[in-house]
């Protein structure tokens, strides 16, 4: 579903050029659990910034879904995304002066959908994910647990086919990151893909799928058999 | 994103930041407001100076001795004629059928005196036509009777401010002053007036022309104020003061008739020029709350960087988030220019209670102008940091915290 080949993404750094990817060749099923794990700088947030269509690949292809999007216009990208991938990130990037529903809705409308429409689909979200009475409160009423889980609601509220999380418990203790986790694992079992970019070895091990990088390469990735 | 949305997430941004917002608020406000203030002071000055000039009667004619290519404003100060103006050329115009009433007039200034009380006073000698050409009004007796012009005679109508600073409170009618060494019984108080056409009417002593001529020791007149029949003879009158005193004085054009409408229609070209430069400066503010719009929007773009990456990775389309911040700019002007015509008109009720005479009014093209200018102005300089919200790099916009 997802094929990456031959991609490169160069920074220039002065006089220097500095690859953050280096001939990354990468193919996914839909459906997928991988965690991209490495040390700092090793190009794993560049990988999932280039799978979310938030940054161009200097050299390579990325096709999605059978669709040459390195060829696409910045418009075309940004349709892309607001289908086709949800975002969860360290810090939730919620937008303080709206409310958790508000904050859900936010793709919704950017994507013109009617308000009544709009209504049903944020209450939906929220109560799924154990937010019903939280949904007038805004960001900084919120616990961090409870904030990501906002996130992870804006992120699947357009039903994307995969989900780009960067660190998504990085900023969480242990408690409410394993319940994020395991939220964001249900999805992966709805069937949306799921990419995790994580320091942490205990995170990397629940995903089928490892890889490990290194200087912009991928040095190891392996897959686990299914458990039974 | 539809427009409506696109606006409540505006106006949730703007109310996010309400100190900032108001800054901006009151720039533009103030900007808009005193375009339309100081538009309003100088349609003001146009009203009031028509307004001076018609209380006149719409149909009067001066004439003035010497040739002048002027179409109005003040009489030249130099270039003396070789031929005075007399009474006798006042009196010939008597006779044109398209001219009502003549006034010559002689002024000058001498002392008054009453009762040991002296002052230094205009004199105005003129005829009984005066009243009815300037439209005078009298608080106590009667203006100076109809009789041969070139005789004299010791009677003097005084205006309200001298008749209160010799007399007091004593009645003046039929009371004896002395101005310089002839004696006039005073037969009148002229009602109080105010100024009018830079002649301050209360302020004058008016005597017969042929005694201020032999007062002043002279044969000539200042000028003479004529009134046409009625408003269509003006130019008849005009051509027929110019022919008869031509005639007069040996063939040559020597004197200048100035007709009310061409003064009125000088004052109102200078006014207008006067009050499209006012609008011009005050046009500056808001270009001045122009440019503070784009700097705060600029300090908005760069605070919400994290924002707008969020909304470029929800799927925001770069256009998307270029309208956004337009109509973020959009909207600050146009509450500010709703705000700025709101202190314009009470900043205008409070002129109209300081200076009750003075008829300022707010033209309906300065509203429009200055609301349109400030829109304008809003959207053009909320281009630049729009622009740059739109082009911002995603990543980079969210990598920070």
């Amino acid at each position: 579903m997802i094929l990456l080949s031959h991609m490169d993404r160069v920074f220039r750094v002065g006089e220097e050029e500095v690859y953050a990817l280096k001939d990354v060749n990468l193919s996914l099923q839909s459906g997928e659990y991988v965690a991209v794990m490495g040390p700092s700088g090793s190009g794993k947030s560049t990988l999932l910034n280039i799978l979310g269509l938030l940054d161009r690949p200097t050299n390579g292809t990325y096709q999605l879904e059978n669709e040459n999007t390195t060829s696409l216009s910045d418009e075309d990208q940004a349709l892309v995304r607001r289908n086709k991938i949800g975002f969860v990130f360290q810090f939730f990037h919620l937008i303080p002066r709206l409310t958790a529903a508000e904050n859900v809705e936010l793709p919704l409308i950017l994507a013109g959908i009617d308000p009544k429409e709009r209504k049903n689909r944020v209450t939906e979200a929220l109560a799924v994910l154990g937010l019903k009475d939280r949904a007038k409160h805004r960001p900084d009423q919120l616990s961090g647990g409870q904030r990501q889980r906002v996130a992870i609601a804006r992120a699947t509220i357009m039903r994307p086919s995969m989900i780009l999380a960067d660190e998504p418990t990085g900023n969480l203790d242990r408690h409410s990151g394993g319940d994020v986790i395991e939220i964001l694992e249900n999805l992966n079992k709805s069937g949306i893909s799921l990419v995790i970019v994580t320091h942490d070895p205990a995170l990397g091990e629940r995903a089928r799928r490892n890889i490990i990088m290194t200087d912009g390469r991928i040095i190891s990735d392996k897959t686990r058999d299914p458990a039974p | 994103m539809k427009i409506k949305n696109t606006f409540i997430f505006s106006i949730q941004a703007l109310s996010g930041y309400p100190a900032r917002t108001l800054l901006v608020l009151l720039a533009m406000s103030m900007g808009v407001a005193s375009v339309m203030l100081l538009t309003s002071l100088g349609e003001g000055a146009k009203r009031y100076v028509n307004r001076e000039f018609t209380s006149l009667g719409t149909h009067i004619l001066f004439v003035l001795p010497g040739r002048s290519e002027t179409t109005g404003g003040p009489p030249p100060m130099l270039g003396q004629t070789p031929r005075d103006l007399t009474l006798e050329d006042a009196l010939s115009l008597t006779r044109n059928p398209s001219i009502g009433k003549v006034a010559p007039i002689v002024v000058g200034s001498a002392p008054v005196s009453w009762n040991g009380k002296d002052r230094e006073v205009t004199i105005l000698g003129t005829t009984a036509d005066m009243f009815e050409i300037r439209q005078l009004a009298m608080g106590q007796g009667r203006f100076l009777p109809v009789q041969d012009p070139s005789r004299g005679s010791g009677v003097a109508v005084i205006g309200n401010k001298i008749k209160k600073e010799i007399f007091g409170n004593r009645s003046a009618l039929g009371e004896w002053i002395r101005i310089q060494d002839r004696r006039f019984q005073v037969i009148g108080v002229l009602e109080k007036k105010g100024q009018s056409l830079g002649l301050d009417m209360s302020d004058l002593v008016i005597i017969p022309v042929a005694s201020a001529q032999s007062l002043f020791n002279t044969s000539s007149l200042f000028r003479i104020m004529l009134e046409a029949n009625n408003r269509n003879d003006v130019q008849a009158a005009k051509e027929a003061v110019l022919r008869t005193i031509k005639e007069r004085h040996d063939n040559e054009d020597d004197i200048t008739v100035i007709t009310q409408d061409a003064i009125l229609s000088t004052f109102d070209r200078i006014l207008t020029a006067l009050t499209f430069t006012v609008a011009g400066i005050a046009a500056i503010s808001l270009a001045v709350a122009g440019i503070l719009i784009m700097n705060v929007m600029l300090i908005s773009v760069s605070q919400r960087k994290s924002e707008i990456g969020l909304l470029k990775a929800i799927g925001a389309t770069g256009s998307q988030v270029l309208w956004v911040f337009l109509t973020e700019a959009a909207i600050l002007s146009m509450i500010g220019a709703i705000l700025g015509i709101f202190i314009a008109y009470s900043g205008m009720v409070v002129i109209m209670r300081l200076f009750p005479d003075f008829p300022v009014h707010i033209p309906a093209w300065s509203v429009a102008a200055s609301v349109f200018t400030a829109q304008l102005t809003g959207i053009l300089f909320g281009v630049l940091p729009a622009r740059r919200a739109a082009a911002l790099d995603p990543v980079l916009a969210l990598s920070r915290r």
